[in-house]
């Protein structure tokens, strides 16, 4: 229990992972914190890839794990952007951002 | 137990216990303060990872812009909270057995297969480099094209985030200088072609008539 091997790290990913499934569960109406669940299962899967590239025995491959991480960065700020400016609107059109009251499509 | 694994536990447990306050907390806004110590935990724990530009960029992005961005839009909007969290420990039970059973699982799975501890000592060139040097090598040689793809995404999210939220004012007397430059001499002077009024002259008074005439052809 001394040593803190890659094992670790990938089961704090895996629980956080799992936090937000439960908070996608709990969330379902509130459209803002279903955002923010979003943001914390990908910062789950980037703790993994970080993870990864740490403990990688080859050592000239290491910084792919971390380049794919910059690149995940890089596509989750565009995706909460615009969904906050999708939230934004939705929210001008029905006054309301209850995800359950969103039904015009019928689906 | 060594100082690093201290830190690791500790860091991994105020990160949960954060993410649980943010799935859970009753305001929306404590929601978005528990997510900003959330991030900061993890990039705590990247730091450990030896990943530390990502670390600095998980600060300086997501506390600093997309956190910011999050408490802006909770701020603007006049939400309910409470009509919101109608339905919101029915689910609980389900929820809390579907995340369960994934922690789980996955704790089963990664915790049998990678008992790696040791980590690979880095050669001599890449420790005197440093990781953001490294990275910034790695973009810039073999992930251009992928680089420049993001940049492209990254402004096409700009540019959809300002088409979607802009309103046009109602009340607003600015000129567009687009229709300025797009109207026509046609749009403006209208000539409208009048067939002469020829008065007929009265008997009597013939030069009130010729100056009638005069005026009608002006």
């Amino acid at each position: 229990m001394s040593e803190i091997s890659l094992a670790h790290y990938l089961t704090l990913g895996g629980i956080l992972f799992a936090l937000s499934v439960v908070g996608i569960f709990l969330n379902r109406r509130n459209l803002i914190v279903l955002l923010m669940a979003i943001e914390l299962m990908l910062l789950a899967v980037n703790m993994n890839f970080i993870a990864f590239s740490h403990y990688l025995p080859v050592a000239q491959d290491r910084m792919a794990g971390q380049v794919f991480v910059f690149f995940i960065l890089t596509v989750a700020a565009a995706e909460s952007a615009i969904g906050l400016a999708i939230l934004v609107v939705l929210f001008r059109n029905r006054a309301t951002i209850a995800a359950d009251e969103l039904d015009a499509l019928k689906g | 137990m060594t100082t690093i694994s201290a830190l690791f536990y500790i860091f991994s447990a105020v990160l949960l216990a954060s993410s649980f306050g943010v799935i859970t907390a009753r305001s929306t806004v404590h929601a978005a303060l528990f997510l900003v110590l959330a991030f900061f935990n993890a990039a705590c724990l990247w730091m450990m990872l030896k990943a530390e530009f990502l670390a600095i960029v998980l600060v300086l992005v997501y506390v600093g812009a997309v956190m910011v961005l999050f408490l802006f839009v909770v701020m603007m909007l006049d939400v309910n909270t409470e009509e919101l969290r109608i339905g919101f420990w029915k689910a609980f039970p389900l929820a809390a057995l579907v995340g369960v059973l994934i922690a789980l699982e996955m704790a089963l799975v990664l915790m049998g297969g990678f008992r790696v501890t040791d980590a690979p000592v880095a050669d001599a060139l890449a420790m005197k480099m440093g990781n953001t040097r490294l990275l910034g090598i790695e973009v810039y040689t073999n992930y251009l094209y992928p680089l420049q793809v993001a940049a492209v995404l990254l402004l096409v999210a700009i540019i959809a985030a300002i088409a979607l939220t802009l309103r046009e004012r109602k009340d607003s007397k600015a000129i567009d200088p687009n229709l300025a430059l797009r109207a026509r001499k046609a749009d403006r002077l209208r000539i409208v072609k009048m067939a002469p009024v020829i008065e007929v002259a009265s008997v009597p008074a013939a030069p009130a008539a010729e100056a009638g005439k005069d005026g009608g052809k002006a």
